[in-house]
């Protein structure tokens, strides 16, 4: 469903991703680790579509559209979700607010009528249950005041509602103490699905020990250097980046 | 310049959906003012006495003034012998007597700008006053107003069937001389509103008037007068557009409210004056002086205003807080776009004791705009206790806007407790990002986190507006992200 192939891109003249290759089949959960300046959270941004970044080579096929192609909020549409490292404030407005206008862009885009009111309550109270949230979040600005354990939670709450194909997840670990963390992974586990994929960008291998991938790649200087199973995290745990930078 | 600013860029040329002109045979006076022009004038209107000889006064009085140059506005001179100072379309010469009587054109003119005139059309509980020009064309549901003993009819017409009720009051709380634009308007202003509700009386429907500048080359100069006796309670509100046109145009009107004892006035303006094109040409200015005076014990005004039309706009919805433990509210959204220039606040004068003012004023600018903030907190000596709290946000659209705020305070009574938060935010590329990677076009996210900063003042507007407003807002951004 999601398919890269040499990808090179930068930002201004500094390039950061220098020909990464990846291929994820549906329902397939990939982890990407790797040491900070890697270009982990580059490679987030280059498939959702944010702005200051330059691809200067290579394509992302995802299925069977150039994804490159597309505006962000297209991408969106078509089922790519980013849960973002640093979410953002939006005084004001309220999550069940952003929720609904999100989830009728989505219909919109795949030519179905706007969600009934009542339908769209019982679902978003369905998924505010699931992730152990309270009732109040969803009448409460988007993120404002928020600890940084409950705009993870949100973020994944957010994806839950609009049920992405592609779910990226750009270190939604950070910040995380265990228990948010448990929390967190549950939730994410519990959106697994045949037809959906997640790409999970960490620098721990502890997220990993919640949310069990199917590959493990290690990202080092904007290339896949190593990939592997669930053990290759163990064993970049064990023996530290330098190990794999050493193999370049 | 990185792709989402460009995209705000673009979301900001907006189009101006009000902009028509309508054909009509009407009766213009040529342009040019003098004492002749205002005898003129008050005898097509057939105006007591009274009526010319303060008008005259007003006039003889403006001649002397300068026009102001404090705000922070870049104003082109006005050249005032080049405007009409009358228009009304000629089918009105003897008034309608009901709305069958009214041109077929006119209506149709309120049905474009979503204002159907025809009662049973009408949203249950709103009463309107059209006014055109220079005149009032049209007054909804008077007889089931009249039922409750609720006066609300043109000022023309309040003039000559209820003059002491006008003698008493006009002019008592924006006088003649009060500033350059006031004085203007007491000489030349055609037509508003008049309401007075009596002592007791809670209005049974929201009151509103709808401005509407169509004729070229004049100026719009209405006044408002809104009494609440003892007791009594109303919410009115305003509504204003114009055509599209190359020149500016003159609309420099006059509100005065007054709340007696217990009472309480809750006026809200949505005003959507034509603000110029892209560039800057054409556009109204709208050069407004609105004042209230709280002078029983107890009493309460409450402005609310969403200004996003006019090139320029210079105003500051006043309360002079007199009664003892009288209350003034401001709620203000102010948003410029393109070449708009705004410079608008509040002044809150406390006399009485115990007295209370709250100011939220939210500064929206976009495109190459200017918005300023101006306020004025005075407490007297006399106020023991006053008490006020203001807040003051700007958000900026864009990095070629500005936004400034002019707070100034002044208070000669130890007692009283003044409190000022101010902020300055601007859209993020993340947020707007943010909400692009939900699914949400630029545009509606820009209109989205726009209409969250505003929240505070349009849950003070009535239900019908509130939706009317953040409508507006989206499509005064339009075009803004794209």
């Amino acid at each position: 469903m999601l398919s890269i192939k040499n990808l090179h891109a930068s930002v201004g003249d500094k390039p950061i991703l220098k020909g990464l290759t990846l291929d994820i089949a549906p329902g397939e959960v990939h982890a990407i680790m790797g040491p900070n300046g890697a270009g982990k959270s580059t490679l987030s941004h280059v498939l959702s579509g944010k702005s200051g970044y330059t691809v200067t080579e290579g394509s992302v096929t995802y299925n069977g559209k150039d994804l490159l192609d597309m505006d962000p909020e297209i991408r969106a549409r078509e089922g790519v979700f980013l849960a973002f490292q640093y979410p953002v404030e939006i005084p004001g407005v309220s999550n069940i607010y952003l929720l609904k206008a999100a989830l009728n862009a989505m219909r919109k885009h795949k030519g179905l009528p706007e969600v009934d009111a009542m339908d769209f309550l019982t679902l978003v109270k369905d998924k505010v249950k699931l992730l152990q949230m309270d009732e109040k979040f969803l009448y409460r600005a988007v993120n404002e005041g928020f600890s940084g354990g409950e705009k993870k939670r949100n973020e994944i709450l957010q994806a839950a509602v609009l049920e992405p194909n592609l779910c990226i997840l750009d270190e939604t670990d950070s910040g995380l103490d265990i228990d948010a963390l448990r929390i967190v992974s549950e939730g994410v586990n519990s959106l697994r699905a045949a037809n959906r994929s997640f790409l999970m960008i960490t620098h721990y291998q502890r997220l990993l020990d919640y949310i069990k991938p199917d590959v493990v790649h290690v990202l080092a200087d904007g290339r896949i250097v190593k990939s592997g199973g669930p053990e290759l995290a163990l064993e970049l745990e064990e023996k530290g980046y330098s190990w794999v930078e050493g193999q370049v | 310049m990185s792709n989402s600013a460009q995209e705000i860029e673009n979301l900001i040329s907006q189009e101006y959906k009000q902009g028509f002109v309508t054909e009509l045979e009407v009766d213009t006076f040529p342009p040019g003012l003098d004492e002749d022009v205002i005898r003129r004038l008050s005898k097509v209107k057939n105006e007591p006495e009274f009526m010319l000889e303060y008008r005259l006064k007003a006039f003889r009085h403006w001649q002397t003034m300068p026009s102001p140059d404090w705000a922070q506005l870049n104003i082109e001179p006005i050249d005032y012998q080049a405007i009409s100072y009358y228009s009304a379309p000629k089918s009105k010469k003897d008034g309608p007597k009901s709305l069958d009587e009214v041109d077929p054109e006119l209506l149709d003119t309120y049905k474009k700008l979503g204002i159907p005139l025809d009662e049973q059309e009408r949203l249950a509980g709103i009463a309107v006053d059209a006014v055109f020009d220079s005149v009032s064309v049209a007054t909804t549901f008077k007889g089931k107003l009249k039922d409750a003993g609720v006066i609300f009819c043109p000022m023309s017409e309040a003039l000559n069937e209820y003059p002491e009720l006008v003698k008493q009051y006009l002019g008592s709380v924006v006088p003649v001389g009060d500033n350059f634009f006031a004085a203007l308007n007491s000489a030349v202003f055609t037509d508003g509103s008049f309401v007075y509700i009596p002592k007791g009386v809670r209005c049974p429907m929201e009151l509103s008037t709808y401005f509407r500048i169509n004729a070229a080359n004049t100026g719009q100069f209405e006044r408002t007068l809104i009494i609440a006796d003892e007791g009594s309670h109303v919410s009115y509100l305003e509504g204003c557009t114009a055509p599209m046109r190359d020149e500016n145009q003159l609309h420099a009107a006059v509100v005065e409210l007054v709340a007696l004892d217990n009472a309480t006035i809750k006026y809200s303006t949505v005003q959507n004056w034509y603000p110029g094109d892209k560039d800057g040409v054409g556009g109204i200015y709208n050069f407004v002086t609105k004042r209230a005076e709280c002078r029983g014990h107890n009493s309460k005004v409450s402005w609310t205003q969403v200004e996003t039309g006019s090139a320029i706009t210079w105003k500051y919805p006043s309360c002079v807080l007199l009664g003892d433990n009288s209350i003034g509210e401001f709620y203000s959204v102010a948003l410029t776009n393109n070449l708009q220039q705004a410079d608008t606040g509040t002044k809150m004068i406390h006399i009485g004791k115990n007295t209370r003012s709250t100011i939220v004023s939210k500064g929206i600018s976009a495109g190459r705009a200017q918005n300023t903030y101006r306020g004025l907190v005075k407490v007297a000596k006399s106020a023991e206790n006053a008490r006020n709290h203001t807040q003051c946000d700007s958000l900026l659209v864009g990095d070629k806007c500005g936004a400034h705020t002019f707070p100034y305070v002044e208070v000669k009574q130890p007692s009283a407790q003044i409190e000022h938060e101010a902020t300055t935010s601007k859209i993020s590329e993340d947020q707007l990002f943010f909400c692009q990677q939900r699914g949400l076009s630029a545009e509606d996210a820009v209109s989205m986190i726009v209409n969250g900063f505003c929240k505070e003042v349009f849950k003070e507007l009535p239900m019908e507006f509130a939706v009317e407003a953040q409508a507006l807002l989206g499509i005064s951004l339009e075009g803004s992200v794209g």
